[in-house]
């Protein structure tokens, strides 16, 4: 009696509640996103090194130039009107656009400009190397970046790069500007301004920060006097939501208006209605096995290329990765300047056992992989564990957590690592830096790439990846990316598969949305619900 | 009843009493501290010893190696273990919790943002555990072996062995999705959030505070799907538990008498023989309050829930050391208070303790 008098209490109190909350409708001068964001570790844009976090930067910052996210050889103003280079390549100076007032009212200038291009190098957080790489450091760096007057920014570089680099170089989040008489008020102890630009914001951006509460939520305001035109957004509201079934629930009440996390099986109900727009947009991001060459039968290019043949490319991408990446097997990812599109390999366990058996090893081997136990890794490796045994080689799947199995990477402890690699900026030379470039390959050397990593010594390799990077005409230089990537393919430790595509769910109603090829080109400013 | 103590002399209890409170208050300082200290060296050895750098935490995996020394130097990291554990220690003793490196905050400040959300969780849960789960154990133990019995029984069950996140994940379909009687996920829709002042951080003790009965019933709505899950659970075990302590009082001699003597049979079970077994079951409802405020991180993940389960997990993944010692401490001292509540209550429930 009593436990049947509960319930019908409990469930009339249910009841009673329901009909107080209306069911959910997002409001349409706000755009609501759910996306993972526990990777923003700081706000601060002479730290930010994150996807989210670079995404976040993008819409609160201006930067000195940007490129068209259509064509990415397509370099185009932003708070820099126009530029010029010297005959001598080392120095550029940038016209500051008129007009530009950050979320604080402050007038932006090129002091702006030459103090964020400054405090980011003296910062020396993770990515000062992006522009520590044109000579500068602590010492030089208010010497050779200079504003001539408010309209005018002057830098020299130590030597004549390829302008293209030096161009992309500043697309890059480290290029935007910072409010330094808002940060400067805020400094402590000389930090210029960073332990408060952590979780707070100095930019001119489309949309200023309201409040970031990690782990939970990020809530950007429109900045009504933006000099591109206002946001149609008042407000955007990202939400953390961790679990992708969440956020597919979410979005299908009309509580959000855009998942970003959802997997290959929930995008395909969604894909067949019409409530739902469901975007692909190809991302920088490649997916590649890193083979140790200390490690046993991998000192052999004939082994290395056999497991390139070992690969069921198709298979896995059509049911594991379901049209969230496309096969890609050159460093240089579609979009970049110079990428090699030809895929030479295909899953061919025949041709892998001929090559195995040249080596000497037509009993195959055994081996480990370390691997991040969540998706899609875990699945990609299971593929892969299959077909390696087509030629006999017993794989080893060692699932750790993220940081654990980077830890061991680092350190040069593995046999075989999967990974995914993301350009650091749109220049080819990010990816030829790490992937095509050992400088020194000893246990103790001060840079270690990836090559380094698989302890790949190439110096001569390293010295065409540095040519290129010195090359001042645009098509010669592509030209020599296009020969760096046919023999890196051929020989190298590097296992490419993918490239990834983000895939993006969105209410049907929402528009002008601009998906780029990073995150830094995720956009909101042009938004609008219809 | 007999009591024990009261057929003391009372003189003698009077002259024991004296220094009594003092030397309880310096024993129970003693204990709690020591009980914290070898938790936190447990917890910092632990995650010395896991094969993550707590550098790559802070600086990414894309940092030179001159950054990477220069964090590894500021986090302290290149000192022995053992004075990296007294640096600590001597930081804590004042206060200082350090700060998150994947917060860029203050851990005590974060604490203070996703404790107030576990906690709100946690009581309605442990309520809804209470509430539900001791008289339906009751019910059980007085039909034992019959229908109500084995619905407790498989009802709870159910509860033990479903996993919670494909239980949360049905209950969200259901409840929230398709008949829209309960709010989603998060902690309050988001045209309310930042609304409401945080004073307290439990959002609904917030939201009547500021008068905004609006936001009051909107949290309401959006806890009660998880609460109810974690209630779920506390359910189970308290039923299981109160059903075993009761079915033992219900054979004692007393009940028999009471029978005997023609109390009214309502009277001997919820009056008499439940009486007898509010000692063991504080423990187990503490017990069951105290795993509910370690955090439900799985709860958490499928709700959308900022607790200190995914805060601590979170931080652990990512060898964010002082988050997690941090975490450790605050879930630490809820073991230690709650322990002491149920000693105390102990203390004014069963004579024989005092």
């Amino acid at each position: 009696m009593s436990k049947q008098f509960l319930t019908r209490a409990a469930m009339a109190a249910v009841v009673a509640l329901a009909s107080a909350t209306a069911i959910a409708r997002t409001p349409d001068d706000t755009l609501v996103m759910a996306l993972k964001i526990d990777d923003i570790i700081t706000l601060d844009p002479a730290e930010v090194f994150e996807f989210s976090g670079a995404e976040y930067a993008a819409q609160v910052y201006d930067r000195l130039i940007s490129y068209d996210v259509r064509d990415v050889s397509r370099i185009l103003p932003g708070a820099a009107e126009s530029w010029t280079i010297s005959d001598d390549g080392r120095t550029f100076t940038f016209k500051i656009r008129d007009g530009i007032t950050f979320h604080s009212g402050n007038p932006l200038t090129a002091r702006d400009a030459a103090f964020s291009l400054r405090r980011v190098v003296k910062l020396d957080q993770s990515p000062a190397f992006i522009l520590t790489q044109l000579g500068w450091n602590a010492d030089n760096v208010d010497g050779l970046v200079r504003a001539l007057d408010d309209r005018t920014l002057q830098f020299t570089t130590d030597q004549s790069y390829a302008p293209t680099f030096v161009l992309y170089l500043l697309t890059a989040g480290v290029g935007s500007v910072v409010d330094e008489k808002l940060a400067m008020e805020h400094e402590v102890d000389g930090d210029l301004g960073h332990g408060w630009l952590r979780t707070n914001s100095a930019g001119s951006g489309a949309f200023k920060l309201n409040a970031w509460r990690p782990n939970e939520s990020l809530v950007l305001d429109r900045n009504d006097d933006y000099w591109q035109g206002s946001p149609g957004f008042r407000r955007a509201f990202v939400r953390h939501i961790p679990e992708s079934a969440t956020q597919s629930l979410l979005l299908q009440n009309g509580d959000i208006d855009i998942a970003r996390n959802l997997t290959p099986e929930q995008l395909a109900v969604l894909r067949g209605n019409p409530a739902y727009n469901v975007e692909a947009s190809p991302k920088g991001a490649i997916w590649y096995l890193g083979l140790n060459t200390r490690r046993g039968p991998f000192q052999n290019i004939e082994v290395r290329n056999a497991l390139k043949f070992l690969i069921d490319y198709d298979t896995i991408r059509d049911t594991i990765l379901g049209g969230q990446m496309v096969v890609h097997q050159a460093f240089l990812p579609r979009g970049f300047l110079g990428a090699l599109e030809e895929t030479p390999y295909s899953y061919d366990p025949a041709k892998a056992r001929e090559l195995l058996a040249a080596a000497g090893y037509a009993d195959g081997f055994s081996i480990t992989m370390d691997t991040r136990n969540n998706f899609p890794v875990m699945d990609m490796a299971q593929a892969i564990q299959a077909s390696f045994a087509e030629a006999g080689i017993e794989l080893e799947i060692i699932p750790g957590d993220g940081s654990q199995t980077l830890t061991k990477y680092r350190a040069r402890n593995h046999d075989i690592y999967i990974g995914r690699w993301g350009p650091d900026y749109q220049d080819p030379h990010t990816n030829a830096d790490t992937f095509a470039n050992n400088p020194d390959n000893s246990d103790d050397a001060g840079f270690k790439p990836l090559a380094w990593r698989n302890a790949w010594d190439i110096p001569a390799l390293s010295r065409q990846t540095q040519a290129a990077l010195l090359e001042r005409d645009p098509a010669r230089r592509a030209e020599m990316y296009l020969d760096l990537q046919r023999e890196h393919q051929q020989v190298s430790p590097f296992v490419i598969m993918f490239q990834e595509t983000e895939v993006i769910a969105s209410r049907s109603d929402m528009g002008g949305m601009v998906w780029g090829p990073s995150f830094d080109d995720n956009r909101y400013w042009q938004g609008t619900k219809n | 009843m007999v009591d024990p103590v009261s057929a003391r002399p009372a003189g003698s209890r009077r002259r024991l009493s004296l220094p009594r409170p003092i030397a309880v208050a310096v024993g129970i300082v003693a204990q709690v501290g020591l009980t914290l200290l070898g938790l936190l060296l447990v917890t910092f050895l632990i995650g010395r010893v896991v094969p993550v750098d707590p550098v790559l935490a802070a600086v990414g995996d894309r940092a030179p190696q001159a950054v990477y020394e220069r964090v590894r130097i500021e986090l302290g990291l290149h000192l022995p273990l053992h004075e990296q554990f007294v640096v600590y220690v001597g930081k804590v003793v004042t206060g200082d919790f350090g700060e998150s490196v994947l917060t860029a905050r203050p851990v005590i400040e974060d604490i203070a943002h996703v404790f107030p959300a576990t906690l709100e969780l946690a009581t309605i849960g442990v309520l809804i555990g209470i509430l539900f789960g001791i008289p339906a154990g009751v019910v059980a133990a007085v039909h034992q072996g019959r229908w109500p019995d084995q619905l407790v029984r498989v009802f709870g069950l159910v509860g033990y062995s479903v996993p919670i996140f494909w239980l949360g994940l049905v209950g969200l379909l259901l409840f929230y999705a398709h008949w829209g009687l309960v709010a989603g996920p998060g902690r309050l829709d988001i045209f309310y959030e930042g609304l409401v002042e945080p004073v307290t951080g439990l959002i609904m003790v917030d939201a009547l505070l500021a008068g905004e009965v609006e936001i009051f019933w909107n949290a309401v709505s959006h806890l009660l799907l998880p609460a109810g899950l974690l209630g779920y659970f506390s359910l189970a075990y308290i039923s299981r538990m109160t059903r075993s302590f009761m079915i033992d009082q219900l054979r004692q001699e007393y009940v028999t008498t009471a029978r005997v003597k023609g109390v009214a049979e309502w009277r001997v079970i919820w009056v008499h023989a439940l009486r007898n077994i509010q000692v063991p079951l504080i423990t187990v409802i503490a017990l069951s309050y105290a795993n509910l405020l370690e955090g439900s991180v799985l709860t958490e993940t499928v709700f959308a829930w900022p607790g200190l389960g995914q805060y601590i997990t979170n931080s652990l993944r990512k060898a964010d050391m002082n988050a997690v010692l941090g975490g450790t401490v605050v879930v630490g001292t809820c073991f230690i208070a709650l322990n002491m509540v149920s000693d105390l209550l102990y203390r004014l429930l069963d004579p024989r303790a005092r």
